[in-house]
């Protein structure tokens, strides 16, 4: 590709990921969000931030046998934050224990 | 006002600092294994700033020009942002500068941080939710830009840093189970997530997950709202007494929302 349209390439994705932020907001104005809409947004995190967590796992592969330190790493983040209550204690222990486990040990 | 605001952010966004550099500097790589211009990563990290799409758009760079292919494709694999639009459709600022901002910069790890934490007491919403956007932001476009330059200078590189991102969602997916008294929204993501994955593999359940979370949603609504219309009155959160992450308000969005509408 050309330098412009490398730049046109790039715009294109842009507007693609403007769209998908923005479209909420233009759908749905000020004062007239229909109610199944705002019910959504109440319970929508809940389902949100479990499809996140199954999206950065989605390549382990459990056949494989693999998935050892991600479970391990999940089970360290959830056990300390459920005693601690510190998401920063939570997530650099538990990044610490995975990253020994798979530079050290798997 | 902007500096408090600036301090409540930071400490926050600590995790998304150490996954952003590593994922950042690996996007800037690949880009540079691609053969591609050094100042492609950075000119994505600033004007897409979406990770994902961002590896997949510099692949399609290489290939034949095509920007339609390109705006569809990036539309799919960003199909996710829709859910946190509308999750956040009462929380943005309704109007200023700001908003723009807001609504641009929402990526994943944004929107985790700012629909799990409210500003701190005195703390100004809008330039909280700013100061977490703009950092993110900023750690991407260093971490992305990094790796295009000094990619091939970096023999040694640390597996599993990027692990910080996921335990990131594991622990405000739970923060966010422990502030739910209603936990329809969890078992309907997970369900329905873990069932797409099965299905329709690593490369494309996302699509599935979403449509089946919603119909999932709306199928239970009237039992969900029932038990939701119950707790929406009572102000007391299940998380008092809890000690709040660096001295900013975790709360739960569920039953939020109510009564700061006419």
């Amino acid at each position: 590709m050309t330098v412009p349209q490398m730049l046109i390439t790039i715009g294109a994705a842009a507007a693609a990921t403007i769209a998908t932020r923005a479209l909420p907001y233009l759908a749905f104005r000020e004062g007239r969000t229909p109610d199944v809409v705002r019910y959504l947004g109440r319970v929508l995190p809940g389902a949100v931030f479990a499809l996140l967590v199954v999206y950065c796992l989605r390549n382990v592969d459990i056949a494989a046998g693999g998935g050892i330190p991600e479970a391990v790493g999940v089970l360290v983040a959830g056990g300390l934050y459920l005693w601690r209550r510190s998401m920063l204690v939570s997530i650099f222990a538990a990044t610490a224990v995975y990253m020994v486990l798979v530079n050290a040990v798997f | 006002m902007r500096a408090a605001a600036l301090r409540a952010a930071f400490p926050l966004t600590l995790p998304i600092l150490a996954g952003f550099m590593f994922l950042g500097i690996t996007c800037g790589i690949y880009a540079e294994s691609l053969g591609l211009p050094w100042w492609v990563p950075t000119l994505m990290a600033t004007a897409i700033f979406a990770g994902s799409a961002e590896f997949v758009v510099a692949s399609m760079l290489t290939g034949a020009f095509d920007p339609v292919q390109t705006f569809i494709t990036v539309f799919v694999i960003n199909a996710r942002h829709l859910f946190y639009g509308v999750t956040m459709l009462d929380r943005l600022p309704r109007r200023g500068r700001l908003r723009p901002y807001l609504i641009f910069g929402m990526c994943d790890e944004t929107f985790s941080i700012t629909c799990s934490h409210r500003a701190p007491e005195g703390v100004d919403e809008g330039w909280f939710m700013f100061f977490v956007a703009l950092l993110n932001q900023l750690y991407w476009i260093c971490g992305c830009t990094l790796g295009s330059i000094f990619g091939n200078l970096v023999a040694a590189e640390v597996a599993g840093v990027d692990f910080a991102m996921t335990a990131l969602f594991v622990v405000i997916f739970l923060d966010q189970w422990l502030a739910d008294r209603v936990h329809a929204g969890a078992a309907a993501g997970a369900v329905a997530s873990i069932g797409a994955l099965a299905l329709f593999g690593p490369d494309s359940f996302i699509i599935p997950a979403m449509v089946a979370i919603l119909v999932l949603l709306i199928a239970a609504r009237p039992g969900v709202e029932r038990r939701l219309g119950s707790d929406a009155d009572g102000t007391a959160s299940p998380k008092d007494g809890a000690p709040a992450p660096e001295g900013a308000s975790v709360r739960g969005t569920a039953g939020s929302g109510e009564g700061d509408r006419p």
